[in-house]
């Protein structure tokens, strides 16, 4: 009875080594469109997420207002009813699951390329997309990295009928995360 | 003695269960973050639309690095009548530049057709009204502008150069007291070095109200009143009322409006409208303001 006392002891301490959660605040996402008229470009460097190791859950959310452009106007646009509406829209999200999850080695230093299968959401319209990545791990850092496009039409960011020709109806997202430990 | 152990192992159990389901999720994550900055300080913007109100200046300052082109009209008075259409057959004008050499501090230049004067101002926001960690209840902005009438005497009289100067130095006190509402204070003086007549002083004095009423996302409606304090006046003058709209385009705002006012310099309105409402001395008229990013600024921080 007394060895079945110590093993439980002992249960949450097994639970850090194998539930591996990495954790940020500080993640990176920015933001492109390319037309012949205008390049956009904003970042967002308060991505929140969360990496669980043993499931390969991936989460991430952004405040769009923490987006920010280099310029004034264009901020105010984006933040606007016409394209994110971030009064009525404040955050957007993407939700999945590393699919090929034993190819990671989290113990072991090295560049592990992965798809993520999952759901994004932005203007609360949420849509299943997949999309590769890749994980850096380096002297027990993790770093996750990945460029995909969306088509913000997709999502009901329009925006006015004149600013049409200069944003692209692709916009290309890139994400880095910088992970701590949990 | 084996319950006991029992009863030990189980609590131990669930205390190992509940650390196993303590999730932490991105959502719980973010809003930490978003907490934080919420008591951090945040500058109020967009107290008004633009850096005038019709004809003064609001507390407004232009970004840094950017370049505000500003052409500005008033027509003739709307009693003038159909021959005249109303007016617009006669056109005040004034173009200028205004440039951000920082968030907080604006230089500018402009010329007006009406009397030839050249102008050029600096101003300052010393106080930036904001919210959260640093509380700020109001926005205080000095200017200090200095006018040269450079048209020729009629009389053909020679005058010294610096008698054709004028100065005008501006405390502009707002606050934005809603999205939908912001009001300014004006108190001015005006300095000429020579007076229109010998019995007036070379200090005027006024105060002057602003306000602003949104009524679309980009649309929102604009008073301008100044208010001579009485003492020193050049007769035959009335004080100035402006009303107009602030129409915001991405990168122009349009400004449409009404006003008593041809001039569009501090002297020309505050000191010298001789335009009276009630008679239909009325003058439509607008600014277009242009912006153009001169200096890119930093990169956001990747």
């Amino acid at each position: 009875m007394k060895k079945l006392f110590i093993l439980c002891l002992m249960l949450p301490l097994l639970q850090q080594v194998t539930a591996q959660t990495y954790i940020t605040r500080n993640g990176l996402i920015s933001i492109y469109s390319h037309t012949p008229a205008e390049d956009i470009n904003a970042a967002n460097n308060e991505v929140a997420s969360v990496l669980n190791a043993s499931t390969g859950d991936f989460d991430f959310k952004v405040a769009i207002k923490s987006f920010h452009f280099k310029k004034t106007a264009m901020e105010e646009h984006f933040n606007n009813p016409d394209y994110m509406d971030s009064e009525k829209f404040p955050k957007a999200g993407f939700k999945g699951k590393i699919t090929n999850l034993s190819a990671v080695d989290f113990t072991k230093d090295g560049s592990y390329k992965v798809s993520v299968q999952g759901n994004l959401t932005i203007r609360d319209v949420t849509k299943p997309i997949t999309v590769d990545a890749t994980i850096n791990i380096s002297g027990g850092v993790v770093t996750a990295e990945s460029t995909f496009s969306v088509n913000r039409k997709e999502y009901n960011v329009i925006g006015e009928s004149f600013v049409q020709k200069k944003i692209a109806d692709q916009i290309q997202l890139t994400v880095k995360c910088k992970y701590d430990k949990r | 003695m084996k319950f006991k152990h029992f009863i030990q192992s189980f609590f131990c159990l669930l205390v190992s269960f509940k650390s196993f389901s303590q999730d932490v999720d991105a959502d719980k994550l973010l809003d930490e973050t978003t907490k934080k900055k919420d008591t951090a300080t945040r500058y109020v913007d967009g107290t008004f639309l633009s850096t005038r109100i019709v004809d003064g200046h609001t507390v407004e300052t232009t970004q840094k690095g950017v370049l505000d082109f500003r052409i500005s009209h008033r027509f003739g008075t709307l009693n003038q009548g159909i021959y005249e259409l109303f007016g617009l057959d006669n056109a005040s004008m004034r173009f200028g530049f205004d440039y951000g050499l920082s968030d907080r501090f604006t230089v500018g230049l402009g010329r007006s057709t009406f009397e030839k004067q050249y102008d050029g101002f600096l101003k300052y926001r010393l106080l930036w009204q904001s919210e959260g960690q640093k509380q700020m209840p109001v926005s205080l902005t000095l200017v200090a502008s200095m006018i040269i009438k450079t048209l020729k005497d009629p009389t053909g009289a020679k005058i010294k150069n610096t008698d054709r100067y004028y100065y005008a130095y501006q405390a502009l006190l707002a606050r934005k007291f809603s999205e939908g509402f912001s009001l300014q204070l004006m108190p001015t003086l005006i300095h000429y070095n020579m007076v229109p007549s010998a019995t007036l002083k070379n200090n005027f004095y006024a105060i002057g109200a602003g306000a602003r009423v949104k009524l679309t996302k980009r649309l929102s409606l604009n008073a301008e009143y100044y208010y001579q304090l009485p003492g020193n006046k050049i007769d035959g003058t009335h004080n100035a009322l402006s009303v107009g709209f602030d129409i915001a385009t991405a990168g122009h705002v349009f400004q449409l409006h009404l006003t008593n006012s041809t001039g569009m310099t501090e002297r020309t309105v505050i000191t010298e409208t001789t335009g009276r409402w009630n008679k239909g001395d009325i003058h439509f008229g607008f600014n277009v303001s242009r912006v153009f990013t001169v200096k890119k600024p930093k990169e956001v921080k990747m």
